[in-house]
């Protein structure tokens, strides 16, 4: 058929000279439109014989076949390519987002804490709180502390000015708290006393005065110093780790007796002996014992009926050790850059 | 107290292992803070002398000597600077081991060869000297050994902490009979063996006693013809070892039976008490004496003064002598005090006039009134010169006889879960000194020493026998709770206050209770304050009664670091005094205070974290416009459940933050955690999630800005009515074109029926409902 190579040729030229969707398009009506030369030579074909016409229609059909298909590739081409355009210009580098102000962080102390309570949770305790500013009776007199005993001056108690003097202080040590939870509720008693504590004792690397304490009481029948001493080794197992163990040696206190410093492997050497814990492989955490009968007489508890034991630590040196701070006076500083560490 | 192994060896043959001992001695509760091996270590060094030093060929600062250690000439290079010809040095040769694990072996220094050291004190563990080479006095034959030359005596030195229970191990024999007891070994206190040679002590001196509630017991011996001088090397060397300067033969008898035996004594110089006698009596109040430190004590008519024959004062009983009647070198009649004074009334005195000595701290925690005696012989045998008077001036109260305490077995037992029989708890309390007696079935009479004066019931004898049993022989069981363990709801609601705090990016601060004065007045607070009394530091010497100045000083800290962008929060304690009649304690509350700075701090950042903290405790609360001290007075608003304030939201005070040391903004928030947190649970209940579309509107009114915007939506609110699915201020917006002192506010309300799809004329009915209200009850107009 002559004259169709040549539209056909044309045609293709045009189609693949089609730079952007608009122009493929005004290509696309002008070689395959009703006024395309491919339509000019379609109508043409009334002029020819059947035998011709058919084979010219069959021709013509083809080319058209041919162009569309060569109309709709490019389409898809022109598609693709502008879709990457638009991908291309949305590229984002994530590295370079900047970060979010983040997440706040609890502090060391109440981290420590909350761990500490979740073991005695744990194993069937309450959790007690009583106030921070205490009465003399309930920190010293309750507990078999009379005044003028001797071993008040180990407390460095620092005493307010509220009622009479001497009668109002800030608690140095949460044991007010066990008298609190005794004259609260009947035995069987399983709770522990967590909370700050203050002692009138100039700071240093080891101490500050505003620390923290957990204490543990137990009141029940038949509670023994054997209970006292399973108890803490159940704690230390389950806190410092199944190899930690503790031992307990005779001390005095006078709200307890016997009474007991407890002690536990010394993580740092794992109790082979280093400078840590002096080379004796233990490392002296609180006080315990069986609480004293005048301590369940000040809260008409009867000692024949009632026995159990207390134990006490201090919170912060739980943090100290299994964080390795050098010196305890970093946690009152409230420094963020020590607070975001953990 | 310092306890040397040798003077042990005195009442109980201990020969297992100086660390095994120790370990008896911890588990006795006599706790062991240091164990001191003396004279170890040196036994391969040797003494030798220098033949010759010579210039070391290579070196400026070694010198190469010959010396002399028994074997003929060694070549031995030296670094010391004082190391000179004919001197007598300690030598190690090759071979030697020195403390520190280390041994001498034969080396070249810088081409020269080196057969031994010459070594320092410190090198031996003998001093702290380590600037040059020890240089040995008198005349050591070469080759011998060094301890030999130096006298040194090896002895292990125990440094005991002991409880104020234990009166009777403040000594050397108490500790003896502790350890003999459990290590089932013989104890004895030997006799001392005192010949009386002089006239009868009541012909040389006199004692009076008119007190005797705070001295119940006085005694006095006298040795005429005595020669001060110093002490024989034992007594020398042990109270060396025990931490005691030596003196003389008299003092240092007296300090060593106080060190031996744990009784107190004073020598006086007889010749220098007017009257030749001592006399005991209470002190007049405010009278005035200068102690043996030469500190002028002002006394109370509780103190217990020792004075001469004629009433004038020579010490403070049982705390501290007076330098009149002290021991000189011309001291020749030596008056012996040994005396019982009341714990309580020492005690009192030494904290009244912050003297603590070994004496008063041995006499407050309880001396043995039936150990005098003993205590006054060991001394005139120890002083060993002179003549002794015959007698004893004493003059007493009897005490009480001790009367024996019933202690059950079974009681024993069910204190420490043990399963003891009498004749094993009898067995362990005879050997340190209780009187067992059977006393019926189960049941014993003991009677405690008189040096236990710690021991007076039963649970006092548990003890002892739960101590010589071992704390760690006693089998370890757990008992079980009966309960499920639980935190309070409080407890744990705080816990969750906590942690959606540190998820709005907040960080947890922990202050101490205390402030210092004028830090509450710089915030502002004008309440009355609850003050310490007597307090460690200013800086902590007044209860804060609320938790502004804690986070201020908190992110003043961070600021003066160069810490940017200080987010902090503390939940704590503060402490008021009560509007109404004060109670036994103050007015003590937890509160929750938030100071964020910074970047993206101040009052619109303090709104966002309290929408986050009131959203997780589903709390609806109201925000009003307030002032509060410290606070910003138009940045700042209260915050209502219902009626009640339960804190304030907004931003510190601009001078205020300065004066903590803080530029620019400090959003704050402060609520009382007592309204915020919820005291009983309650699970939220569903509602089912609608299934119908919902429509929204966009509605922006231009309002006063006095108008609040909390106050449009609740207007907004109340006509939209039931189909208010949620409500929401998405846009501020000023301008002139809106007039001055309005702004556009706009929200987008989404409007949703649980049954049914909205149509148009249901929104247009809300829409207009809204706009009306708008107009009418804030003047507001649409926004076109």
């Amino acid at each position: 058929m002559e004259g169709l190579e040549k539209v056909e040729t044309g045609a293709r030229e045009r189609l693949e000279a089609a730079a952007t969707l608009d122009e493929l398009k005004a290509a696309e009506a002008d070689v395959l439109g009703k006024r395309s030369a491919l339509a000019g030579l379609n109508a043409g074909l009334g002029r020819l014989s059947p035998d011709e016409r058919k084979e010219s229609g069959r021709l013509i059909n083809e080319a058209r076949r041919r162009l569309q298909e060569l109309a709709r590739s490019r389409l898809a081409e022109m598609e693709a390519s502008e879709r990457a355009a638009r991908l291309e210009a949305e590229r984002l580098d994530l590295t370079e987002v900047p970060p979010a102000r983040g997440r706040g962080h609890l502090n060391l102390v109440t981290q420590t804490r909350d761990e500490l309570e979740d073991v005695f949770v744990g194993m069937g305790y309450t959790v007690a709180e009583g106030p921070e500013v205490e009465t003399d009776w309930h920190s010293f007199e309750a507990l078999n502390f009379p005044k003028g005993h001797p071993a008040r001056s180990g407390f460095d108690t620092l005493y307010l000015e509220w009622g009479e003097p001497e009668s109002t202080l800030i608690r140095p040590h949460t044991s007010p708290v066990q008298i609190r939870v005794m004259q609260a509720q009947p035995p069987p008693i399983y709770s522990i006393m967590p909370g700050k504590v203050y002692r009138k004792d100039t700071p240093d690397a080891r101490h500050t005065a505003t620390f923290n304490q957990i204490e543990g009481l137990v009141v029940d029948r038949r509670i023994t110093f054997g209970d006292l001493a399973g108890t803490i080794e159940t704690f230390t197992n389950a806190y410092f780790g199944a190899g930690i163990h503790s031992r307990l040696r005779p001390a005095y206190f006078p709200f307890t007796e016997p009474s007991a410093e407890f002690e536990i492997t010394c993580a740092i050497c794992s109790g082979g002996g280093c400078r840590t814990c002096s080379g004796t492989g233990w490392i002296e955490l609180g006080g315990c014992g069986m609480v004293h009968p005048n301590v369940l007489a000040a809260v008409n508890l009867d000692a024949e009926e009632w026995s159990g034991f207390a134990f006490g630590f201090g919170i912060d040196r739980c943090a100290q050790m299994r964080h390795g701070i050098s010196d305890m006076r970093v946690l009152l500083d409230n420094d963020i850059r020590f607070i975001s560490q953990f | 107290m310092k306890v040397p192994l040798s003077w042990l060896r005195d009442f109980a043959p201990f020969d297992l292992d100086p660390r095994d001992l120790g370990e008896t001695f911890d588990d006795l509760g006599m706790v062991v803070e240091g164990i001191e091996f003396i004279g170890q270590g040196v036994e391969h060094v040797v003494v030798a002398r220098v033949l010759d030093v010579a210039p070391h060929p290579n070196a400026d600062r070694v010198r190469v000597t010959q010396v002399d250690a028994g074997d003929g000439a060694l070549q031995v290079v030296c670094g010391a600077p004082n190391v000179a010809a004919g001197q007598l040095v300690a030598f190690a040769p090759v071979g030697a081991e020195l403390p520190g694990d280390f041994t001498i072996g034969r080396r070249q220094v810088r081409g020269v060869w080196s057969e031994g050291m010459i070594c320092s004190a410190r090198e031996l563990g003998l001093g702290e000297d380590a600037a040059g080479i020890m240089v040995l006095d008198g005349d050591p034959e070469p080759g011998s050994p060094l301890a030999a030359a130096l006298g040194l005596e090896t002895d292990v030195v125990y440094d005991l902490a002991i409880e104020g229970n234990r009166p009777d191990a403040n000594c050397i024999a108490g500790v003896a009979r502790d350890a003999a007891a459990r290590l089932r070994l013989p104890f004895a206190i030997p006799e001392p063996a005192v010949a009386e040679s002089g006239a009868k002590v009541e012909e040389l001196a006199t004692i009076a006693v008119d007190c005797p509630d705070l001295c119940p017991r006085f005694t006095a011996r006298v040795v005429t013809g005595v020669s001060v001088g110093p002490s024989s090397p034992l007594v020398a060397r042990r109270l060396t070892l025990a931490g005691m300067r030596p003196i003389s033969n008299v003092v240092d008898a007296s300090n060593y039976v106080m060190l031996e035996l744990g009784q107190p004594t004073h020598p006086y110089d007889l010749d220098k008490l007017p009257g030749r006698g001592l006399s005991v009596r209470r002190a007049e109040p405010g009278e005035v004496l200068v102690t043996l430190d030469g500190v002028e004590r002002r006394l109370t008519a509780d103190d217990c003064l020792i004075c001469d024959a004629e009433g004038t004062p020579v010490g403070i009983g049982g705390v501290m002598g007076g330098a009149s009647s002290e021991i000189s070198d011309t001291t020749s009649t030596v008056l012996l005090e040994a005396a019982y004074f009341d714990p309580m009334a020492i005690a009192w005195t030494s904290k009244r006039l912050n003297l603590r000595t070994e004496a008063s701290a041995r006499f407050e925690r309880g001396c043995d009134p039936e150990g005098i005696d003993r205590a006054a012989g060991r001394f005139l045998e120890l002083l060993g010169g002179g003549e002794v008077a015959a007698g004893m001036l004493d003059v007493r109260t009897e005490p009480a006889a001790p009367s024996p305490i019933r202690l059950r077995t079974h009681r024993v037992n069910h204190i420490l879960g043990t399963e003891l029989g009498d004749a094993e708890v009898r067995a362990l309390l005879e050997p340190i000194g209780f009187r067992v007696e059977p006393a019926g079935d189960g049941v014993q009479a003991v009677t405690p020493p008189s040096y236990r004066p710690d021991a007076g019931t039963e649970i006092d004898l548990v003890e002892e026998v739960a101590r010589h049993h071992g704390y760690s022989n006693v089998r370890r069981t757990v008992p079980v709770s009966p309960y499920v363990g639980h935190l309070t709801t409080y407890q744990r609601e705080r816990r969750r206050l906590r942690d959606v705090l540190a998820g709005a990016g907040v960080s947890e601060a922990v202050s101490p209770p205390l402030l210092a004065p004028g830090d509450h007045e710089r915030t502002g607070h004008a309440g009355e304050l609850i003050e310490a009394v007597d307090p460690l530091a200013r800086e902590e010497s007044v209860l804060r009664a609320t938790l502004l100045p804690s986070l201020l000083k908190a992110v003043g800290f961070n600021a003066a670091r160069r810490n940017a962008d200080v987010w902090l929060f503390e939940v704590g304690k503060v402490f008021r005094v009560p509007t109404g009649r004060r109670g036994p304690l103050p007015d003590e509350r937890e509160l929750l205070g938030v100071a964020l700075a910074g970047e993206g701090g101040g009052a619109p950042a303090a709104k966002q974290v309290l929408d986050v903290v009131l959203d997780a405790f589903r709390r609806e609360a109201r925000i009003e416009a307030a002032t509060a001290p410290g606070l910003h007075p138009t940045r700042t608003a209260r915050v209502l459940l219902g009626f009640d304030v339960i804190g304030h939201v907004g931003e510190v005070d601009p001078e205020v933050a300065a004066a903590f040391g803080i530029e620019g903004r400090v959003g704050w928030i402060d609520l009382d955690l007592s309204g915020l947190l919820p005291t009983s649970h309650s699970y939220a209940q569903a509602r089912p999630v609608p299934r119908h579309p919902s429509s929204d509107v966009d509605l922006a009114f231009v309002v006063d800005d006095a108008v609040p915007a909390a106050a449009v939506a609740g207007t907004v609110r109340r006509a939209a009515g039931p189909l208010l699915e949620d409500l929401r201020l998405f846009d501020v917006y000023r301008h002139e074109r809106l007039g001055a002192g309005r702004r556009s506010l706009a929200y987008r309300l989404r409007l949703q029926a649980p049954d049914r799809t909205l149509t148009d004329a249901d929104v247009a009915e809300v829409r207009t409902a809204c706009i009306e209200a708008v107009a009418a009850t804030h003047g507001g107009e649409l926004r076109a």
